[in-house]
């Protein structure tokens, strides 16, 4: 099984998710596991099928362009699951560095 | 009229025509769940308080001489549909203390037609399982069997209707969530037609399959949740704008005319003996009601499993980005940004769900979208014309709904396992199909002591909900398998 195939560290940056070593080996392993049944797809003729995204037949929705105070939140209520506000806003840590 | 066994349609009739009052319902539901719930465990949250306010305003309606579709009908929710005001939590520990700001769509007309809220249900983190065992926040048991599991991911709404605890539920099912548990739980579950439900107030897993449906004791049941909480809804874009035939009123009581299809693919061969026979049986029982047997061919059903396990894991790793610490949920702070999104990620996910982000970030990383992702969604193209094929030779095509009967806790500790479970589920979702499932007979599990549930698939065409439901209460009023089975008694505390 090809355990290595996949870079899982790097996979896990693109995710944003911080593993440990032991997950780092257990879901390298797993996905490995996973990817080679995946692998039988390559055995399925696709070459002239279009890709399928939405199986119901739809189109792009628009909706006039006015305020519908039932359907939104308030200030209040947007921020009322926040981990962290100061005055109405989110607050996260620094992005920008402290240097320029 | 008892409150705690009997159906939606005469609880609603009964409290219609002022025979009962919505209040007194709750009173006796509110008692009976708490003692109840103690040991199976489907509800993550009971919401007394606000049954209670809903079923004073129901039995005011009715008093000024409306007439609901629901009237004093106790439903229970799963957690991952917003109510506002009661934490609303996706069986996630990221979520473990979100509180919805605002209603879902398909939960507001529930309660805008008279139903009584119990409370929100236990799920597999985020929907992603099949068996509930994903939950980071509580246990369900099976009503059948404490020792198993109650299927999933819609475990608790499905062990909420099959233990008595709520006449109705509401589910959501992505690649199986709602129909294996209804066949774990001896209960009808239904998933409508992809779009025919609002998925507004829902939380998103996998967004192009995501449906919500609802549990019911009956078939008729089921059919009067749908015809409540179907149609257009202008705030989620993909619901389908095209009018909903009631289906509740045109049940029929045979099967005279109607043309199922047997897959060849999914031939019973592979399953347990006594499982088989019980197929064998539902397959003869809908031949002796009039219908006629035609093989159909699914080619490609074969690929479903990993067509869905690139597309859903795909949209997952895509939904969940948005649970980084900032607007809502878990944060662990970290040196800077970057660092708390990967710390509150890692402590908010349980394993399941990181599996799954990672398969999906795969799947769509540069250098491996055509192979993975791009390839998937043609197979899927493949998967539907298949059933469209298959569909000018039947009017509803039959299998079972599982490949076994509910398993115990711990049983399937290897991923791949757990996702066999949805072999026949899959590849209907893949085609956007409406299917529901219907109590089709029980049988005892190697290692078990009491008959467990077994249930029958049956899917149609796109936007055949009526002709779906017909069939199902035809085979359900000649063969009332549901009712050959009692959960477990739970002794009084």
């Amino acid at each position: 099984m090809p355990t290595d195939r996949i870079d899982i560290r790097h996979v896990a940056t693109l995710a944003r998710l911080a593993l440990t070593e032991d997950e780092i080996a257990t879901y390298g392993a797993q996905l490995g596991n996973l990817m080679t049944h995946v692998d039988a797809l390559a055995n399925l003729d696709t070459a002239e099928v279009p890709a399928t995204a939405q199986v119901v037949p739809s189109r792009n929705v628009q909706r006039a362009d006015v305020l519908r105070p039932e359907t939104s939140l308030t200030r209040e209520a947007a921020l009322q699951n926040a981990p962290d506000t100061v005055v109405g806003y989110f607050r996260v840590p620094r992005i920008i560095g402290e240097e320029g | 009229m008892d409150p705690i066994k009997d159906t939606a349609v005469s609880i609603a009739r009964a409290v219609n025509a002022k025979e009962a009052a919505a209040a007194e319902i709750a009173e006796a539901l509110i008692p009976h769940v708490s003692r109840v719930d103690a040991q199976l465990g489907a509800y993550l949250q009971l919401t007394p308080e606000l049954m209670r306010e809903h079923a004073r305003r129901v039995d005011e309606r009715v008093r000024a001489g409306e007439t609901l579709p629901l009237a004093g009908v106790p439903v229970a929710i799963k957690d991952n549909m917003c109510l506002t005001g009661t934490r609303t939590t996706a069986g996630s520990k990221i979520l473990e203390h979100f509180v919805a700001p605002y209603t879902a769509t398909a939960v507001q007309r529930l309660l805008a037609a008279g139903a009584l809220p119990i409370g929100k249900t236990n799920l597999d983190e985020f929907a992603m399982g099949s068996s509930c065992e994903n939950s980071a926040l509580g246990v369900t048991r099976n009503p059948y069997d404490l020792d198993r599991v109650p299927g999933g991911s819609s475990g608790g709404s499905a062990a909420a209707v099959g233990g008595f605890e709520a006449t109705l539920s509401l589910g959501s099912d992505t690649g199986g969530s709602i129909r294996e548990p209804a066949a774990f739980c001896n209960i009808v579950g239904f998933k409508p037609t992809y779009g025919r439900v609002s998925r507004y107030g829902l939380i998103a897993f996998a967004s192009s399959l995501d449906q919500i449906g609802p549990f019911a004791r009956t078939v008729e049941d089921a059919a009067l949740t749908y015809d409540v909480i179907g149609g257009h809804d202008p705030l989620d874009a993909t619901s389908v704008d095209r009018p909903l035939e009631p289906t509740a009123h045109a049940l029929r009581e045979d099967l005279r005319g109607v043309r199922v299809g047997i897959v060849k693919e999914f031939g019973l061969g592979q399953l347990d003996a006594n499982v088989r026979a019980c197929y064998e049986a539902a397959y003869a029982d809908l031949e002796k009601l009039g219908a006629e047997l035609v093989e159909v061919e699914l080619p490609t059903a074969e690929y479903g499993l990993a067509t869905y396990y690139l597309v859903a894991p795909a949209e997952c790793s895509s939904n969940l980005a948005r649970f980084d610490g900032v607007r809502y949920g878990l944060r662990v702070d970290g040196a800077d940004v970057g660092e708390m999104y990967e710390k509150t990620r890692a402590a908010g996910f349980g394993p399941e769900v990181k599996r799954r982000i990672l398969i999906g970030t795969y799947a769509l990383s540069s250098g491996y979208y055509d192979a993975y992702y791009l390839k998937a969604q043609k197979a899927r193209t493949k998967i539907a014309e298949d059933f469209a094929r298959a569909f000018a030779r039947c009017d509803v095509i039959a299998s079972p709904a599982a490949s076994t009967p509910a398993f115990g806790f711990n049983a399937k500790s290897d991923p791949v396992s757990m996702y066999l479970m949805d072999y026949y589920t899959i590849p209907v979702s893949l085609a956007g199909l409406p299917s529901l499932s219907v109590p089709c007979g029980a049988v005892v599990p190697e290692g078990g002591t009491r008959p467990m549930p077994l249930g029958l698939q049956l899917a149609t065409p796109l936007f055949t909900e009526r002709s779906l439901l017909g069939i199902a209460h035809a085979y359900e009023r000649a063969t009332r398998h549901a009712e050959k089975l009692s959960p477990v008694e739970i002794a009084a505390a």
